[in-house]
């Protein structure tokens, strides 16, 4: 005899499909996934019809037509009779190249400000508050266009530096500051110049192999390397030394007045200029922020223990306070990375030709294309902002503290 | 003085001696600025740059600040009042322009006469969240808070009133079936009728009902359209309405990221992710140049309120973010409690988790505001007249054609003013939750 | 995300704009206004001043097609557009015409489907250089740096012509007139070219205009005129026969002070014609009588549009030059009516 009842042995009842849990879950995502489905044939069929009544087409050909416009800042080859396809590519590789400026440069300059605002010091603890506070409440654009004018107002124009001028190069005549960008020297490669950039890059790989070998060495014995030196003149050394042994391989062309313009030398101009400030300023305000939250939360008994055994102010900071601030201070840093790079969409008003301008700014103007320049511009921002988010997490869950 | 001591013990002292001044490095200002301008040769280096740096600004900038011209009806009558005072092409600013359009900056197009509803709009819109963001507040004032979005709009866009009551009033009908229908047709079946009720009511019903009740007690003001609006009013408007709107959507998306629902937790992490990997400006574009594209053939709305959809589904996104953080934040303790209740799950969200969640997520929230109002600026580049549009407009005229920075710095000051109270006041609620935890 | 679309439709369905349809006087007349995209500010041609009403050369022709249909003036809303937005808006039937200097070519027509109902103004793109460059033709700008305003026609024009003249330069694309004007005037370019009429205008507010010169050369034909969507040709010629109402007039000297006069009759019978005295003109066009009339007596002929918004009197100063009347050497040209 048994106390137990069997479960009622019933079969399935539509009522389940509600009522039982172990049901309703499904039932809930069917009907979910109908409705967004819907919803997402919805969209896409009135897009289909719209654009039968327009009289349009959904077609990615324009990408092969003639451009037409011309583009001053470029990374890869590109002139007006190149493609819209062509020019959508020196936008993307402009974007990348403002983005990975901008972030380094905030990162730098966020730190300082971070470390600063907590700084004992009034008058420099005071001015980075006006900074940070200054740079996060009033918009970006405005910052932009604000700096741009700053920098061709305060700068000299290339005509200035003509006989009699006002206005000089500096650097014993090898760079010439202007508004109209900075004029720098032109490296020519000359024979000989592929042996040293190899010897430049084994002496990379030589600090690299050294770095390790000092950590290692520290771990099993104690003895403490001179990281620093040693890997300071492990970068210079060999590569001046190879330069004259090689007979100076490489020749510099230096930028002189000529006509309208300095020519010869490499141009980095202003609106790539000031772009890159005024993003790196923006950002870096909020990566201040981000820097003293993960400083201020490191506790002071661990800055107090490392003293306590008897570990110097500098390798405190390296060995116990960095490590543990790095795990509060990476995941905000991701975003704003992630914010800086979409940021750099504003490159307009500075007429800086990112990917806005070019792929979604001018072609989409020329040639009627929205919907495809559109999606084109969105699906690139988004692989990118992935990328850079799995790459910054990949590097998080390496300094994340390990826990069972 | 006391001389028995000093015979036996002669090398103890009894009394105190007289307190000496600190030496001068040590008091006052001296010390101050010792302790905390140089202290060390580096934070001396440091104090001086600082110090020149702002001299350096002060000295470009004050001047032409302060000598500025600020009655004048054109940039070429400044020009000849400034040539008149301070001698030809001296270098002052020309704040005519701000006091001949300041108006035009904060309010756009707005008809001056109407000044008053967008400022008692913004009054309201205070009074109402001031409830949510102090909770000192008596619990009453909530009520204000669900009427003030339906009457700010009334004030904002005019017309009759009957518009936004007879939306509100769809509200009121999904509130009613769902607290009193429990008990007849269960829980699941009030939700799924107290969200289905009042759209077919919005669809078919609210539409006439407004009609007639307009018909028969015309009540209402001026009607004003959306084009009017500029300047200052426009970004807050987009900014208010793009939050408030986003809420609702944030916190689903929240919930359904944190669901073991595989479809909807897939879903919503796309939603999300897209969302937030693309800027802003391609989603403005998007507003502008797409929308039309994927809506019904033949339907059309102004700018103004596809550039709000769009804004609402981007900080939607962020909110989402936001109160995902406020629900991790949650001690995993207080999920459990509500499951050994027997709280179901809309039950515990509704009674446990979501106010505490969003309690914490209120700084959050404060800052996807700030951010956002900061980002209305964008909206010049689809052709609306934010202060930055603005500013283009005043330019276009032949009266200020060729002014510059004064308009940036007043754009820039009352954003920076804006931003900067939201701003310390989410910290000051940082602080306060933060005691409240520990 | 449905809910947010459908709610904001309800909200603001009192707002909504008409459908983008073939019957655009019938929905305009049911809207009581029209819907008018100009530019986001272009002096002398678009503006709002200091009460937020907007003056300009485009804004008078708005106005004008407003009084034609409504006799009111006053019965337009201006809707400010960028060159990225301004044909979306008019497919998307945002607005019911662009009267916002754009150029008139072979695909916007064609390919973009929109409808161009004339030329109000002839241009072409120009080059100012400060004076101090010494420089005397646009043959001698080899290697210049020059502004141009992004999304308009100007930079492949630019392109153009450098290419095909063997010189190179360097562009530097600007958002709007006010930064490209600042960044000119800093030296940041050496040229700064836009179409003539805007160089003229942006001189004019210079604190030294005789500091820079307009070369001579126009490298460009910009007939600027108003546009509206392909495939209502009843709207269009509405928006057509008001522009041709304005030119005739000032050929006939019909003008806004003695419009009303004239209407009383005349012994002229195209003057009667126009003004609704004669004929039926007006109900062709499914409009009142004096729909030209209206428009006269709201904005003045073409003439006196042009005088006070951009003419030598005002601070802008352009000269008629092409747009003058074909009797005077121009090519204002309307077609007779009858």
């Amino acid at each position: 005899m048994t106390a137990m009842t069997d479960p009622p042995n019933e079969g399935f009842r539509l009522s389940q499909l509600i009522y039982d849990t172990r049901y309703r879950s499904m039932t809930i995502q069917a009907v979910a996934f109908m409705l967004i489905m819907a919803g997402i044939i919805w969209l896409a069929n009135n897009t289909v019809q719209n654009l039968s009544a327009l009289g349009k087409d959904f077609d990615f050909g324009f990408l092969w037509s003639r451009a037409g416009y011309d583009i001053n800042q470029r990374l890869i080859e590109y002139s007006n009779d190149s493609t819209h396809g062509r020019a959508a590519m020196v936008g993307i590789a402009n974007t990348l190249l403002v983005a990975v400026l901008g972030c380094v440069l905030a990162t730098l300059l966020g730190v300082i400000a971070g470390v600063l605002r907590l700084s004992k010091n009034w008058v420099v603890a005071r001015l980075m508050t006006f900074y940070v506070e200054g740079f996060r409440n009033i918009p970006l654009l405005l910052w932009i266009i604000v700096i741009f004018a700053v920098m061709t107002e305060s700068t000299p124009q290339p005509r200035d530096f003509r006989e009699g001028g006002t206005a000089s190069m500096i650097l014993n005549d090898t760079v010439a500051i202007t508004n109209r960008g900075i004029f720098i020297p032109n490296p020519v490669w000359g024979e000989g110049s592929g042996a040293l950039i190899a010897i430049f890059l084994a002496s990379l790989v030589g600090i690299w192999a050294f770095r390790r070998y000092a950590r290692k060495l520290q771990e099993q014995t104690g003895q403490i390397l001179p990281v620093l030196w040693v890997s300071l003149g492990l970068f210079f050394a060999p590569v001046i030394l190879a330069y004259f042994i090689l007979g100076r391989p490489v020749t510099l062309i230096y930028p002189e007045l000529g006509g309208f313009n300095f020519t010869g030398g490499i141009q980095v101009r202003n609106s790539l200029i000031a772009l890159w400030i005024a993003l790196s300023l923006y950002t870096g305000a909020f990566i201040a922020e981000v820097v003293r939250a993960g400083i201020l939360s490191v506790s002071r008994g661990q800055t107090e223990a490392a003293f306590a055994l008897g570990i110097q102010p500098s390798r405190t900071m390296n060995l116990v306070i960095l490590p543990q601030a790095l795990r509060v201070i990476i995941p905000p840093l991701i975003s704003q990375y992630l914010n800086l790079t979409k940021n750099s969409s504003l490159a307009l008003a500075v007429g800086y030709m990112d990917v806005r301008s070019t792929l979604g700014g001018i072609t989409i103007n020329q040639t009627g294309r929205e919907l495809e320049g559109m999606l084109l511009l969105g699906v690139f921002y988004l692989i990118t902002s992935l990328i850079i988010s799995s790459a910054m997490n990949l590097y998080n869950n390496s300094v994340k503290l390990k826990e069972r | 003085m006391s001389e028995i001591h000093a015979q036996t013990v002669s090398y103890v002292r009894e009394t105190m001696l007289p307190e000496q001044e600190p030496p001068v490095t040590e008091r006052g200002a001296i010390k101050w600025v010792r302790e905390n301008l140089f202290s060390s040769w580096l934070n001396g280096l440091l104090t001086l740059i600082s110090l020149y740096f702002v001299y350096w600004v002060l000295s470009h900038t004050l001047g032409w600040m302060v000598y500025g011209i600020w009655d004048a009806s054109s940039l070429s009558e400044c020009r000849a009042i400034r040539d008149e005072l301070y001698g030809e092409g001296a270098n002052v600013a020309c704040w005519a322009v701000i006091a001949d359009r300041w108006h035009q900056l904060l309010f756009g197009f707005y008809p001056a006469e109407a000044y008053w509803r967008p400022v008692l709009a913004l009054i309201l819109f205070g009074g109402a969240l001031a409830p949510i963001l102090f909770d000192g507040l008596p619990r009453k004032m909530l009520m204000l808070s669900i009427a003030a979005p339906f009457v700010c709009y009334w004030l904002l866009w005019g017309g009759t009133i009957w518009g936004p009551a007879a939306v509100a009033l769809g509200f009121v009908i999904g509130g009613m079936i769902y607290a009193y229908s429990q008990s007849i047709i269960g829980v699941l079946g009030a939700t799924i009728a107290a969200v289905l009720v009042p759209i077919l009511y919005w669809l078919f019903l609210a539409g006439p009902i407004a009609g007639a009740l307009g018909n028969t007690l015309p009540i209402g003001i001026n009607a004003i359209g959306s084009a009017e609006f500029g300047g200052f009013l426009l970004a807050l408007v987009i900014g208010a309405s793009g939050i408030i709107l986003s809420m609702p959507l944030g916190v689903v998306l929240a919930l359904g990221r944190q669901s073991d629902l595989f479809i909807i937790n897939k879903f919503s992490v796309l939603f999300i992710e897209v969302i937030r990997g693309v800027p802003l400006i391609v989603w403005l574009f998007t507003a502008s140049l797409l929308l039309n594209y994927f809506l019904p053939p033949g339907s059309n709305f102004d700018l103004m309120l596809r550039v709000i959809i769009m804004v609402t589904l981007f900080s939607s996104a962020y909110i989402a973010e936001v109160v995902r953080g406020g629900l991790a934040a949650l001690p995993r303790g207080q999920y459990e409690g509500a499951d050994s209740l027997g709280l179901n799950y809309w039950q515990s969200m509704q009674l446990i988790i979501l106010p505490q969640a969003l309690k914490i997520s209120i700084p959050g929230i404060v800052s996807s505001f700030i951010g956002l109002f900061k980002d209305t600026t964008l909206v010049v580049f689809v052709g609306l007249s934010d202060p930055i549009g603005f500013s283009n407009l005043i330019r276009a005229t032949t009266d200020w054609n060729g002014i510059y920075w004064e308009l940036f710095i007043f754009i820039g000051l009352c954003f920076f003013m804006f931003c900067f109270a939201m701003s310390r006041y989410s910290q000051y609620l940082e602080r306060k939750l933060r005691t409240d935890h520990r | 995300m449905k809910k947010s679309v459908f709610l904001g439709t309800l909200a603001v369905a009192g707002l909504a704009a008409g459908f983008a349809s073939a019957q655009t006087l019938a929905e305009v007349q049911a809207r009581g206004s029209l819907n008018c995209g100009v530019t986001t500010g272009l002096t002398g041609f678009a503006a709002p001043n200091a009460s937020g009403e907007w003056e300009g050369f485009d804004v008078g022709l708005c106005r004008a097609v407003a009084a034609a249909i409504f006799g009111d003036a006053t019965a337009v809303e201006f809707v400010p557009t960028t060159g990225q937005t301004r044909f979306t808006a008019l497919a998307s039937g945002e607005v019911d015409m662009l009267a916002r200097n754009t150029t008139w070519t072979f695909s916007r027509d064609v390919d973009l489907a929109f409808e161009f109902v004339g030329v109000n103004y002839y241009d072409g793109q120009g080059f100012m250089v400060p004076r101090a460059l010494n420089v005397s033709s646009a043959m001698e700008l080899d290697g210049a740096t020059v502004c141009i305003q992004t999304g308009t026609t100007t930079e492949l024009n630019l392109a153009d012509f450098f290419s095909s003249n063997n010189m190179s330069y360097e562009p530097v694309p600007i958002e709007t007139n006010a930064e490209a004007q600042q960044q000119y005037l800093a030296g940041a370019c050496d040229v700064y070219t836009t179409d003539a009429s805007g160089l003229a205008a942006t001189r004019a507010t210079f604190e030294d205009p005789s500091a820079h010169v307009v070369l001579p050369e126009i490298v460009s034909k910009e007939p600027l005129g108003p546009l509206v969507r392909h495939g209502d040709n009843e709207w269009a010629d509405i928006v057509r026969w008001t522009l041709n109402a304005l030119i005739a007039a000032e050929e006939l000297g019909i003008t806004s002070a003695n419009v009303n006069e004239l209407a009383a009759g005349t012994e002229n019978p195209e003057i009667n014609r126009i003004l609704g005295t004669e004929g039926d003109l007006g109900a062709m066009l499914g409009l009142d009588a004096a729909w030209a009339r209206n428009a006269i007596a709201a904005v003045g002929n073409y003439g006196e549009l042009f005088e006070s918004n951009i003419g030598e009197n005002t601070p802008i100063g352009l000269a008629r030059g092409l747009n003058a009347q074909w009797t005077d050497g121009g090519l204002l040209y309307s077609p007779p009516f009858r």
